[in-house]
């Protein structure tokens, strides 16, 4: 008789994390401590640029429970630690020194320029007040294009111009399409659009925090950190400290997003602080220290040239960036626009492309990874262009890219950017959304709404996108100059009673790792869903690993956990086989049985667990272990896609913009967990539609944040979004043995460009075809009172051609 | 100064500084590290627990304004291995994903259906104004409220009668 079991993968699966972060029994940095524990605290310049004139810390160090307070001169005497950046995206960039603590010159608002550490955190925030600094202020550099201006203001005076880099992909170079400018100077329309993507803060909940522990044999740290692998050999080599005597741990991580990616001065100040002193310290920021000093995300201009003919086939794209990497390269930072450079083209065939990306310095907070990074920026822009060449073209926008889409039975299809792209199907996607939202029904009502002049204005807005997820192919990776590979390690040991541990490299914060890798090793291993423990986020046990970004977790995490147990099952046949004593050949396995074909006799895999244990009949030669570690390293990266539709009202009294309905059919491939994805998705849409709405870091103009705490920052609570209609289509991709896609930023990427299309789309014949964002009531207010036509670039020729709209006279 | 309070049904006196936050005396002297920070300007909601069965952020009262008050925190809530009903419903609807937000959204949804036992989509989402959320997109926090409420609502069974125990409404 053969049970049927019921597959895990698939199923929702409630998370087996809920239990203790719904009764408060959690792991956060913040709640470790330590016998004798000190704590820090960080003097942050307040200036954007300056001059350290002097800095007495005499009376810090006399005030109440201090044991000592540090400057660079201290820590770093020689000036020779620099905070690591892993991304030199070309072998000219600029690559000033960040320093662990300003020594003479300080380049951000927020840049540490001395550490106390006192008894405790309140002691030691005090003494931060006794701390006399002087600066001679130097000029901000805030505007990207004022600091590419010829004798502008320099934000490194060793470097000679602001340039970072300069970083261009060419298709009719790279042999993968046409040549633009011929592609523009031969096409019977060209339209030109600048946009911009503000400055955004990545608002993980937990602040960062450190605690480093020396007085071990090991030096121990603890870091709210989404990546401990990477954090520790970039410490380790940035410190000097032996790799083998660094342990890092990731607890309980309170949201990252990308913005726990970076390897930080703080860190670093408290393992050099923690070692002097031989005590365990703390470093637990504030949140509006988080908003200064962690990395921000966006900032680009971004000039886009596009072409096509006249019945809407595009013939070329040309796009021209401007990334504000702030004061410094951060890890990832100046490879963040390059990864968009691929997903300009989207979804779309596009015959001849040219990308040109310049990064900036200016003396503002870094910006580094957030959410989709690169490619939210680069879905934004190409499918805003898409709706306003609808426009003048005459066409529905939905049928424009229907036109230009690739198509199901194209796939496999090669891009003019280069990357294949495995399956899909915008076809079936895209119908479903249209199905759900009522597509057609609200056309019409947008209709009667104009035609009526109905003070509350209805607007569609379409986004259609593909992403590059599961950042990994090492090799291509290596080709674009990231500095590390893209694998990822799993471990799986099965324990004498028939339990299994799984180790992840990729440590989790949030995703829900311990739940779905369980029901991965459930259905491989045939064991009970409740019996598998999945350890992560701890270099001594999950001993190697590249973490968790890029939605590289289930694509290339969850499949080398696949490929362990593959091995574990490999290693208990023989021995199942000699236990049944049958050979190896007349067994299968199936749900965690080795039975021998066509009898009734078998045993189960916890069997053979307790006699590798015992290890008393095993076969000649055999190692009594029921364990592997294993790699995955995969071929191509894994292309999710949907479709995403959401209609806005506009008042157009009063420009408050109310999301009626969203509604998304998102194409991840196989779904692991249908809980867990619907929540990313969740979360991912919220952060998109902040981004269109509501969020947007602000420096005034001598380089002050203004938008320096959740009082100034408008991150949206539940009353300022509405509930979602989240579908999926399934074309498994054929990167992975799973064909699980990936579904981290899908949300995020998409979700920016439906909701400002609606906005425009609704307030367009009053003359509107662009509106900054966020998409305050103000602007919308006045931009439907004066109408706003946006303008292409400077450095932009006006594209030539028949229909040749020049940007400048815009669309009147 | 010298406070005595009551924490998850255990009295405690200290000794403390004027300036002590309530939610830094729970975290540090009565080691209740379930309830979080998330930040300095009260805007976040991350600290809320009930004071005399209402909730508030305890980042914005000073441990000594508790004095001689009872304070449930998250750690508080489940009974004889039981959870809240709340609790259960965010685990059943997926309602968290980092959890960082989660204790104080818990303890302000538990005062929302006290003060409204069966909330409409709309109501949950005005109550919960107060506390950010940053993974979920609050759709299934939302969810689950209302699904508590269901739960919770007169006749549904023993576990609804744990509201009472928890003493929300001041009882
Ligand atoms: S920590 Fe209390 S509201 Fe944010
Ligand atoms: S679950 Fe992460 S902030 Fe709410």
């Amino acid at each position: 008789m053969t049970a049927t079991i019921e597959p895990e993968v698939g199923k929702s699966r409630r998370r087996k994390e809920d239990e203790r972060l719904i009764t408060g029994r959690t792991r956060w940095t913040d709640n470790i401590a330590l016998p004798g524990m000190l704590h820090l605290a960080v003097l942050r310049c307040p200036l954007a640029h300056a001059k350290i004139t002097s800095l007495d810390t005499s009376a810090a160090k006399e005030s109440p429970g201090v044991i000592a307070v540090y400057t660079a001169a201290d820590l770093d005497p020689d000036g020779s630690i620099g905070m690591p950046c892993a991304w030199p995206v070309t072998p000219d960039m600029g690559a000033p020194r960040r320093p662990v603590l300003a020594a003479d010159r300080v380049n951000f608002a927020g840049e540490g320029v001395a550490v106390v550490v006192a008894r405790s955190a309140g002691e030691a925030h005090d003494a931060l007040e006794a701390i006399e600094a002087d600066y001679d202020e130097l000029p901000p550099v805030l505007d990207m294009e004022a600091a590419l201006a010829e004798g502008a203001p320099l934000v490194h005076e060793e470097l000679d111009s602001n340039k970072n880099a300069l970083w261009v992909f060419d298709s009719a170079g790279a042999g993968t399409g046409g040549d633009v400018e011929q592609a523009l100077s031969s096409s019977e329309i060209v339209l030109k659009r600048r946009f911009r993507q503000q400055r955004l803060v990545p608002a993980f909940m937990e602040p960062r925090a450190c605690v480093v522990d020396p007085t071990g044999t090991q030096v121990t740290m603890w870091s709210a950190t989404q990546v401990p692998h990477i954090l520790r050999v970039m410490s380790a080599m940035t410190l000097g400290i032996p790799e083998h005597k660094l342990r890092v741990i990731a607890p309980d991580v309170g949201g990252g997003f990308g913005g726990k990616i970076g390897v930080l001065p703080e860190e670093m100040m408290a393992l050099l602080v923690a070692q002097k002193l031989g005590k365990p310290v703390k470093w637990n920021e504030s949140r509006s220290e988080t908003m200064l000093a962690a990395h921000h995300g966006r900032d680009q201009i971004q000039d886009l040239t596009i072409s096509a003919n006249a019945d809407g086939t595009l013939t070329g794209l040309k796009v021209e960036l401007l990334a504000n990497l702030g004061a410094y390269n951060g890890l990832v930072g100046p490879g963040v626009p390059i990864l968009g450079a691929f997903m300009f083209n989207a979804i779309y065939k596009i015959p001849a492309y040219h990308f040109a990306c310049t990064n900036v310095f200016t003396t503002t907070t870094l910006t580094d990874a957030y959410r989709g990074a690169g490619r939210p920026e680069a879905t934004f822009a190409i499918e805003r262009i898409m709706d306003e060449l609808a426009d003048e073209l005459g066409m529905d926008p939905l049928e424009l890219r229907e036109k230009n889409w690739i198509k199901h039975e194209e796939f496999p299809y090669t891009t003019v950017a280069g990357l294949t792209y495995d399956t899909g199907n915008y076809e079936a996607a895209t119908e479903k959304a249209k199905q759900l939202f009522g597509y057609d029904e609200l056309r019409r009502e947008q209709e009667r709404r104009r035609a009526a002049n109905d003070p509350v204005q209805l607007g569609i807005g379409i986004s259609t996108f593909t992403e590059m997820c599961g950042l990994a192919p090492s090799r291509v990776l290596g080709s674009l100059d990231y500095g590390a590979g893209g694998w990822e390690y799993a471990s799986l040991r099965m324990l004498p009673t028939g339990k299994v541990e799984v180790t992840t490299g990729a440590s989790a914060h949030g995703q829900g790792h311990e739940t779905a890798w369980s029901q991965i090793v459930a259905d491989q291993l045939g064991v009970p869903f409740e019996d598998v423990e999945v350890l992560h986020g701890d270099t001594q046990s999950s001993h190697k690993g590249l973490d968790t970004y890029g939605s590289r977790s289930l694509v290339v995490g969850g499949i080398a956990v696949v490929k362990a147990a593959e091995k574990v099952i490999a290693k208990a046949k023989p021995i199942a086989a000699h236990l049944l004593e049958c050979s190896e050949d007349d067994l299968e396995f199936t749900g965690g049985k080795f039975a021998v074909k066509g009898t009734d006799s078998a045993t189960t895999i916890q069997d053979v667990a307790l006699a590798v244990f015992a290890a008393h009949n095993l076969p000649d030669g055999t190692e009594p272990s029921l364990d592997s570690d294993a790699t995955f390293d995969p071929e191509n990266f894994s292309f999710p896609h949907g479709t995403h539709l959401c209609a806005a009202e506009v008042d157009t009294e009063t420009g408050r913009v109310t999301l009626r309905s969203y509604v998304c059919v998102d194409d991840v491939g196989t779904v692991v967990n249908p809980l867990i994805v619907e929540g990313q998705v969740h979360g991912g849409l919220a952060q998109g539609i902040a981004q269109a709405l509501f969020e947007e870091a602000v420096h005034d103009e001598s380089g002050t944040l203004t938008t320096g705490t959740f009082a100034d920052y408008l991150l949206p609570s539940a009353a300022d979004l509405p509930s979602f209609t989240t579908e999926r289509t399934e074309t498994p991709s054929t990167t992975n043995p799973l064909g699980a896609k990936g579904v981290g930023e899908a949300g995020t990427i998409a979700s920016t460009p439906a909701v400002v299309n609606a906005v425009v789309d609704a307030v367009r014949h009053f003359g509107v075809n662009d509106i900054e964002m966020p998409l305050s009531p103000m602007r919308v207010w006045s931009a439907v009172r004066h109408g706003t036509v946006r303008a292409g670039g400077p450095g932009n020729e006006a594209g030539g051609g028949l229909g040749s709209i020049d940007a400048s006279g815009g669309a009147q | 100064m010298r406070i005595t309070v009551t924490v998850d049904g255990t009295k405690y006196t200290d000794d403390v500084e004027p300036r002590t936050l309530l939610v830094h005396y729970l975290r540090e002297r009565v080691g209740k590290v379930g309830t979080v920070v998330g930040c300095d300007t009260s805007n976040c909601g991350a600290c809320t627990v009930h004071l005399d069965g209402h909730s508030v952020k305890s980042c914005s009262v000073l441990a000594v304004q508790a004095d001689g008050s009872e304070i449930t925190t998250v750690e508080g809530l489940a009974r004889d291995g039981q959870l809240h009903p709340v609790q259960q419903a965010f685990h059943d609807n997926h309602a968290l994903q980092c959890g960082f937000c989660t204790p104080g959204m818990i303890m302000q949804s538990i005062d929302l259906l006290a003060d409204n036992p069966d909330p409409d989509e709309q109501a949950v989402r005005e109550g919960l104004e107060g506390n950010l959320c940053r993974c979920t997109g609050y759709q299934n926090i939302v969810r689950a409220v209302r699904d508590a409420a269901r739960h919770m609502s007169p006749g549904a069974g023993p576990e609804a009668e744990q509201i009472k125990h928890v003493g929300v409404g001041g009882e």
